[in-house]
């Protein structure tokens, strides 16, 4: 399938358009349309199993869709425009993939170095980090194995915005965390991301979380999107019985 | 007649395509005198190299324990030895593979086909024959090979060339109706002992052997004239008389001058008496030349000295391999592990190269690299591979997932996410390999002594021979320590080579319980369940 042209602009950092994805016989995605504006803090919510994973993995380019095109900052991703693409995606997947054998701080610059950054730009880019994350500098000797779950998500986060990329993905951040950390977190990534500007997709299955760190949520079932809008939305305004049966299930467990 | 390792005729086959090739000429300069590896070839050789020194040859070289016939033979044909002593029915029937018997001057014109010559018979004849325990020819009246016939009750016990070579069990057996019941392959050596302790018996034995009056056994009359005759004879390199005459006088010089009784009493002093084989080489030419006649051997070393040298090259034989196999191995690794079109014909090879039998594949390697460290070095680096090949391999495709992926969308390089995150992350496992390997290596490093290698294989083939259990230790205790040696030192490289966040990692995770065992040796053998949503299936893609 030749690529459509890229659109002329003004285009929003992610779009997807008239994508499919199936696994063998099952559609694992099916999502007609679906644009991120600029700043924008997105969560996608849903039941495991949902696509919510997948998309994410759509839009770095980790999975290739059956029908339809992913376009990131205008261009769309494919085999032959995923590297130009990557450096302007921060991906941090699932209990943060921090690499073992790698200091923190090695974990956080390694792509930098990679790309032949020089030793200042580097280091004055892991002061701005640190300052965003507010983690102690002292903590970027440590091993991932020395760190706790809190310090790793941290560290997967600043090794995601290193190269200053525009769009921020984030699959599951904190689900590998205990409640109490947890809520310590998502405040401080809702802060994060208001400094930050930049255009954020987060997984999560917590509506609670969706709701403390996304600007909007998309809420998914079963590879499609059943509704967009703020968490008030769709509360006042279900556009299906699923909608108020998903945020009713969890109401008990998360909201005081 | 030879090979009381009794491997000649399980390679004739591997060897025989191959005879033809010539090999690297390696003793341009000097005389190498071969041996096979028992005494009385290891004296023969010895003496012959010290009556060329005495006719003034500078350069002499007497490489002993060269295997059974065909490696003798193939280092003879390649140019590895000048010559080596045989006997006329070995050449026979192993060299010529001659249907009929042959008259000398046959022998000579088709030696002399393929470039070797035959000296005239040394003056004595050691052929089979078959010996029985005194108490067994007592109990069922045996005094020749008839009687055996008609005693199948009897149990023989004969070394594996016998039971292989047509002038060997198979003819004796239907010269004399003998049935192949109760009659077990055993290795010559092995086989005194057997019959000393009444487990068998009967066995193949050689006229000269020293065993035969120590344990007054009764050697068979051959009445049916089946066993030809086994005359020791010096075969030698035709192009050995040109370049240097005097080796020749050397080698007319023993024609003719050593009996039945000189060979008994030579074989005698080291297989009973204990004495080394160039001792009872100066013994003998003493014999010959008569009481003081100036004779000059090879001092023999002192025990210490020689536990040293074997040691030292025992080592360099695993480690130059190994070296080799690790600069190989991991690349092949890497390449298999990068696409299943290389990595299925690629695991396949190294896997087939372990299943060659470690005789077959030096008696292969010897046509087509003579004999010495050489083919050591490349079988041992064969035998290297799989371990090394298979173990990058797991290592880099058990990786968990998410790190791959976390490696590729950062974006890394390809060299980057190689060098600077999978090799890491394979490090335990690839390390692992090296070290199976490397401890593989130096049990098998004792083979090379059969194609003149050295190594600590060297006393441990003596000792079997001679039935000295010090010679045996003198090389087995040695390589048990370096085997040790060797597993410290890959103790001591995890340590260095290892990256020290795995190790963390690993022991974090043995605590947590949510790894095997074996963590430290392959990182990763977590499911990819424990990093993903059960929803999102992994798919590799570009």
């Amino acid at each position: 399938m030749p690529d459509p042209p890229d659109r002329p602009d003004p285009a929003d950092p992610v779009e997807l358009e008239g994508v499919v994805k199936k696994f063998g016989e099952a559609t694992a995605l099916d999502v007609p349309r679906l644009a991120v504006g600029e700043r924008t803090t997105l969560a996608l919510v849903g039941p495991s199993g949902c696509g919510k994973s997948t998309l994410l993995r759509l839009v770095v380019g980790l999975l290739v869709p059956d029908r339809g095109v992913v376009r990131v900052g205008g261009a769309v991703m494919g085999p032959s425009t995923r590297p130009a693409i990557l450096p302007r995606i921060g991906y941090v997947i699932q209990e943060g993939g921090l690499f073992p054998h790698l200091t923190a701080g090695a974990n956080v610059t390694i792509a930098a170095e990679d790309r032949g950054w020089p030793r200042e730009r580097r280091e004055k880019r892991l002061l701005e980090l640190l300052e965003l994350t507010q983690m102690p500098r002292a903590l970027l000797a440590r091993y991932p194995a020395e760190l706790s779950g809190g310090q790793r998500q941290r560290v997967a986060l600043m090794r995601a915005l290193m190269l200053d990329p525009e769009v921020v993905l984030l699959d599951e951040p904190l689900a590998a965390l205990d409640p109490m950390i947890r809520a310590d977190l998502q405040r401080d990534l809702r802060a994060v991301f208001e400094r930050l500007h930049k255009t954020v997709l987060f997984v999560t299955h917590d509506v609670a979380e969706a709701a403390t760190i996304g600007d909007e949520m998309v809420l998914m079932r079963a590879g499609r999107i059943v509704q967009r809008g703020a968490f008030r939305d769709l509360i006042d305004r279900p556009a299906d019985p699923f909608v108020t049966a998903f945020l009713t299930a969890q109401r008990g467990a998360a909201w005081t | 007649m030879d090979v009381r390792l009794g491997i000649a005729l399980l390679l004739a086959a591997a060897v025989a395509g191959g005879a033809s090739v010539p090999g690297p000429a390696l003793a341009e300069r000097g005389v190498a005198v071969g041996s096979k590896a028992f005494a009385e070839s290891w004296i023969l050789g010895d003496a012959l190299a010290a009556a060329m020194r005495e006719a003034g040859v500078s350069d002499v070289a007497h490489r002993r324990n060269l295997g059974g016939t065909e490696i003798v033979l193939q280092a003879l044909r390649s140019g590895n030895v000048d010559v080596y002593p045989e006997y006329t029915g070995t050449v026979q029937e192993v060299v010529l593979h001659a249907p009929r018997a042959l008259s000398p001057p046959e022998m000579r014109a088709a030696l002399a086909r393929i470039g070797l010559g035959m000296s005239e018979p040394l003056g004595f004849d050691d052929s089979y024959a078959i010996a029985v325990t005194p108490e067994a020819a007592r109990r069922y009246g045996l005094r020749a090979l008839s009687d055996l016939a008609a005693h199948p009750e009897v149990r023989v016990g004969l070394t594996h060339e016998f039971l292989g070579r047509a002038d060997g069990f198979p003819g004796l057996a239907a010269r004399y109706g003998l049935s192949r019941h109760n009659v077990t392959g055993i290795q010559h050596e092995l086989a005194y002992a057997a019959m000393a302790s009444g487990k068998i018996d009967a066995t193949d034995i050689y006229t000269t052997d020293a065993q035969i009056e120590r344990m007054h056994l009764v050697v068979l009359r051959d009445d049916r004239a089946f066993f030809p005759r086994y005359d020791a004879v010096w075969l030698y390199r035709l192009d050995l008389a040109r370049r240097e005459p005097r080796a020749m006088a050397a080698m007319r010089r023993l024609t003719g001058t050593i009996d039945q009784a000189r060979m008994i009493r030579a074989n005698a002093r080291v297989v009973l008496g204990g004495a080394e084989s160039p001792a009872a080489a100066e013994s003998l030419l003493a014999e010959i030349s008569g009481p003081g006649a100036p004779v000059t051997t090879a001092a023999s070393e002192a025990r210490a000295a020689r536990i040293a040298r074997n040691t030292v090259q025992h080592l360099k034989l695993v480690l130059l391999s190994l070296i080799a196999a690790v600069l190989i191995g991991v690349p092949l690794g890497v390449a298999a592990a990068r696409s299943r079109w290389i990595g299925g014909p690629v695991l396949a090879a190294t896997g087939l190269a372990q299943t060659i039998p470690s005789l077959a594949l030096l008696a292969m390697l010897i046509p087509l690299l003579g004999i010495g460290i050489l083919p050591a070095l490349v079988a041992l680096f064969l035998y290297s591979l799989l371990p090394i090949v298979r173990n990058t391999y797991v290592g880099l495709t058990t990786i968990p997932p998410p790190l791959i992926e976390s490696a590729a969308c950062l974006p890394l390089s390809a060299r980057a996410q190689l060098t600077r995150i999978r090799l890491p992350l394979a490090s335990p496992a690839i390390l692992a390999g090296i070290r199976t390997s490397a401890v593989i290596n130096v049990g098998s490093a004792t083979l090379a002594a059969l194609i003149g290698a050295g190594g600590l294989g060297e006393p441990i083939l003596s000792g079997i021979q001679l039935r000295r259990n010090d010679l045996i230790l003198e090389g087995a205790i040695p390589a048990a320590l370096l085997a040790l040696l060797v597993e410290r030192a890959f103790d001591l490289a995890d340590r260095v080579a290892v990256p020290k966040g795995l190790r963390l990692a690993a022991g974090a995770g043995a605590k947590r319980g949510r790894r095997g065992a074996d963590s430290s040796k392959i990182e990763g053998e977590s499911t990819p369940e424990a990093h993903h949503d059960p929803d999102a299936p992994i798919e590799r893609n570009p």
